[in-house]
């Protein structure tokens, strides 16, 4: 170790920092894409690199109301408990026989199953998975068990300050919009039955919208007989579109206490460009720069500088009906103003003025990096195709996104921040001891009365 | 039918000044990933400095001598690549995922820092602040934090490298020196102690010249001989009741201890297939009697080594039942479920076919994993460190194979025959509307997700 005094500045002496070279560009999949006549649109993308076939199903699933989304969650985790043919435990065999996995899950947009087994198991894989989706029988005792540990597992997430923060957030940008909660309300769950699951399941669990993607080692045309042998019977009706969002609505800073929390969850939500908006690649790059990586302006500034969180970040989360701006830190009581104080600056920062050119090119080199590196291995490959391709988005994108990227100037940057982090757009939530941070809160900002 | 197994072609090297060199090319997509991992983890760490192995972690990111504070992740990033670091019991590791064309980049700023890392006051007293911050979102500021990595390994252990908070205590992070940065720097980061591993889409002449070039100088020190943590197995049971003033439903975690993971592989890998067997999806033994038939826990975990990783710790380790439990059921209750499903495998044995689709589910991740250039070239680097074979990254199906359903059900036996070492948590929220917030007595992860 050397001299612990040194400035914290680069030397630049007469070492030379080696330069990147220019990677090739990823040669873009091919994707066979069929449609079959159940309305099941199969996306195949033939990959060698490891002797398995990864899985991702899709399944439209958005809904209105607290009991959608209370039998939506029990549906998920009842699937794989009973078909036709196996009980819950046989149907739990058969895929770890095949080296596979499959898991469900749901949100307020899909339904998704996914999951990958050795490529030579793919026609059994897709057959277990028919076996639930044409014939899930949802047993009442294991759908009882199922539902009480959802409310169970409800009351522990909720004891967590990140998901109490995001449940909040959540609320607050999306007012009366399903997407409001992303948790149900363990009271709905505890009263639904088999009879609801079975319902939803007749109702929804439907070919018609859904998209299936399978990459690995196998051919197109043997993943589509396999699929068309599996699935071609699978039949059902289009499903409801998600709702249109509501406008973000700004107003005062709403404080959830939480007493004796040693820390303060700092949360602000706003609206965001879809990601095939004209302005989309500006508004990444702008994200990236702001908080988006770990290089940004707001890591700089609130830990490497000040030292009062540990991983401060934004994002832009894009959802079916529509796209939101978070920016999420989780800093120290005490220095709960002083964060806000900070963050409300590098928010100006962005809103009024150009980033420098260095900070623009080097957003757009991870930008591109990084979704290279997104679709590098099969799983990732897979997750990438099926995520784009439910937003009405090709493979092309892979290549034109990073073309994009390159097209965007500093004054397209600065455009799309001020449209993303302009400070007054956006709503503040705070999840943390009031007592101790409200003062400091009312000297910056407008808060809601307790 | 034969597990399938990967083959991925191996080189090694090894540098004058005693680096390590791993080099697995692979042209499958046009990234590159480079780690580093370093033979020392928090079980080395001085008493009255506990914490300081990862606070070193944090303090190797603040600068070298080519390179400015919080410059790496910088170079890193613009050159389109994702970084990190974290601290495990027995190595720290530091590593870079990226466009081929950044690797001798990525060389270039290893080698700055394992040459000669500049630590600042400044930049220490930031840090200290930043890993106190990881500690309160990872631990005091949640319920189960740190559940049970933190807290079980006292209970199981008695001596300091074994039983102590990895994370650290407060007062002892805060009196950290730059006098310890140096002495810890001198005394483990030697590149003699050091392995570093190239994976993926990269000339392997061309990159042993790379790592000539910027390691090639890095003058030898000498190496610290492995220090031996080995304790007694405790042959009469050991218990711990802590409240989580944080958590709304009790937990149970209980610590058995294996056989040395190093000296006795086969014996060893009887144990990494139990763990599935007990806990790996809805038909695991542990899943059907709790989760499903008995409804007392919401959740069952059973993994071997602190943070799950099987491969990368010296003896003793630990073989960890992490459940967390329905509202209206005892420890107790779980214990005597748990304890008779062990049982009936030591006296029954598997079922037909059992062993077999657990073999062939981790087979199947095994590939999975490697698919990563990233998990392939930290598999290799890990197996380097704790075995000298790098080449486990391939043959470990092969190994796998090899265990007998017999050998299973004797390790389910032997979980039964020993002094457990059981950590009780109680709810201390439980059904109360508007639970006191304040420091939860539990603690968690040395990993460090996005950040160092």
């Amino acid at each position: 170790m050397t001299s612990p005094a040194s400035p914290t500045t680069a030397s630049t002496a007469e070492v030379v920092i080696p330069a990147v070279r220019p990677s090739e560009p990823a040669r873009l999949p091919v994707v066979a894409d069929r449609m079959l006549d159940n309305g099941l649109r199969v996306l195949v993308v033939e990959r060698s690199s490891v002797p398995l076939v990864e899985v991702r199903l899709r399944i439209p699933f958005a809904g209105h109301g607290v009991e959608h989304q209370a039998r939506a969650e029990v549906l998920a985790e009842t699937l794989f408990t009973g078909s036709t043919r196996f009980d819950r435990t046989r149907l739990a065999i058969e895929v770890q026989r095949l080296g596979g996995a499959l898991s469900t899950g749901v949100d307020n947009d899909r339904l998704t199953v996914g999951g990958s087994a050795l490529a030579s198991n793919l026609e059994p894989l897709l057959q277990i998975l028919a076996e639930v989706l044409l014939g899930a029988t949802y047993p009442p005792d294991e759908v009882a068990g199922e539902r009480d540990r959802i409310v169970e597992d409800t009351a522990v997430a909720r004891s967590q300050p990140a998901v109490i923060a995001r449940e909040a957030l959540l609320a607050r940008v999306f007012g009366d919009h399903p997407y409001a909660t992303g948790i149900p309300d363990p009271d709905v769950v505890a009263a639904v039955g088999a009879d609801d699951v079975r319902a939803l399941h007749a109702r929804r669990v439907s070919p018609v919208g859904a998209i299936l993607t399978l990459v690995g080692d196998v051919t197109a045309e043997r993943a589509f007989t396999a699929v068309n042998a599996a699935l071609g019977a699978w039949a059902g009706e289009a499903s409801q579109r998600a709702a249109a969002l509501p406008a973000v609505s700004p107003g005062p800073v709403l404080i959830v206490d939480r007493p004796g929390a040693v820390q303060t969850n700092i949360r602000l939500g706003g609206a965001a460009l879809d990601r095939r908006a004209l302005g989309a690649p500006a508004q990444r790059l702008a994200n990236t720069i702001f908080g988006g990586y770990f290089s940004s302006r707001l890591v700089d500034n609130i830990r490497e500088d000040k030292g009062y969180t540990y991983s401060p970040r934004s994002s832009i989360d894009h959802y079916q009906a529509g796209s939101r701006l978070t920016i999420a830190a989780d800093v120290a009581t005490e220095v709960t103003g002083p964060a806000l104080l900070e963050i409300w600056y590098e928010l100006g920062r962005m809103a009024l003025l150009a980033p420098s050119q260095q900070e623009l090119d080097a957003a757009r080199q991870y930008a591109v990096g990084t979704l290279a590196l997104g679709s590098a291995t099969a799983a990732g490959l897979a997750s990438t195709l099926s995520a784009l391709a439910s937003a009405g988005i090709g493979v092309e994108y892979l290549r034109d996104h990073p073309r994009a990227l390159a097209d965007v100037s500093l004054a397209d940057v600065q455009a799309a921040a001020s449209d993303l982090f302009a400070p007054t757009c956006l709503v503040t939530v705070l999840v943390g001891d009031r007592q101790k941070i409200a003062r400091a809160v009312e000297d910056l900002l407008q808060v809601t009365p307790d | 039918m034969p597990l399938l197994a990967s083959a991925y072609p191996i080189e090694r090297a090894r540098l004058d000044n005693g680096l390590r060199v791993l080099l697995a090319p692979d042209r499958t997509a046009p990234v590159v990933a480079v780690s580093v991992h370093y033979d020392v983890g928090f079980r080395s760490e001085p008493e009255g400095r506990t914490g300081f192995a990862h606070l070193f972690e944090h303090l190797m990111f603040q600068g070298s001598a080519n390179i400015g504070k919080a410059e790496h992740p910088k170079y890193v990033q613009a050159a389109g690549g994702i970084f990190n670091g974290s601290t495990h019991p027995d190595h720290t590791d530091y590593y870079e995922l990226l466009p081929s064309g950044a690797l001798e980049l990525a060389l270039f700023l290893e080698a700055d820092r394992m040459r000669s890392p500049k630590i600042t006051q400044q930049n220490l007293e930031n840090q200290i602040a930043v890993v106190q911050e990881e500690i309160r979102v990872n631990v005091l500021n949640r319920p189960y934090g740190g559940f049970p990595w933190i807290k079980l390994p006292p209970v199981a252990f008695d001596t300091f490298p074994n039983a102590h908070n990895g994370y650290g205590d407060f007062t002892e992070l805060a009196a950290a020196s730059l006098e310890d940065a140096e002495d810890f720097f001198d005394k483990y980061y030697a590149p003699g102690n050091a392995v570093l591993t190239i994976a993926g889409d990269f000339d392997p002449d061309e990159a042993l010249t790379f790592v000539e070039r910027y390691f090639g100088d890095i003058p030898a020190r000498d190496v610290p001989a492995p220090r031996s943590f080995v304790e007694p197995v405790p042959s009469t049971e050991r218990r711990a009741r802590i409240t989580d003033a944080l958590a709304p439903r009790a937990a149970l975690a209980v610590g058995y201890r294996v056989p040395d993971p190093i000296a006795d592989l086969t014996g060893f890998l009887a144990y990494y297939l139990l763990a599935d067997v007990l806990s790996d999806g809805d038909a695991s033994r542990l899943e059907r009697r709790l989760v499903q038939k008995d409804r007392s826990v919401i959740a069952v975990r059973t993994y071997l080594g602190t943070f799950g990783s099987a491969f990368e710790q010296r003896d003793p380790m630990l073989f960890t039942l992490d459940v967390r439990q329905s509202e209206d059921t005892t420890a107790d209750a779980v214990l005597a479920a748990v304890d008779e499903e062990l049982t009936r495998l030591a006296d029954d044995g598997l079922v037909d076919g059992e062993l077999e689709r657990v073999q062939a589910r981790v087979a199947s991740s095994l590939l999975r994993e490697a698919d990563d250039a990233l998990s392939r070239g930290m598999a290799m680097g890990v197996h380097e460190l704790r075995r000298g074979r790098p080449e486990l990254l391939n043959e470990l199906p092969g190994e796998l194979a090899a265990v007998t359903a017999e050998a299973v059900g004797a390790a389910a036996g032997s979980l039964l025959t020993q002094g457990r070492s059981v950590l009780e948590l109680h709810a201390g929220a439980a059904s109360t509307a508007a639970a006191p917030a304040a420091a939860s007595s539990t603690a968690a992860a040395a990993t460090t997700p996005g950040a160092p």
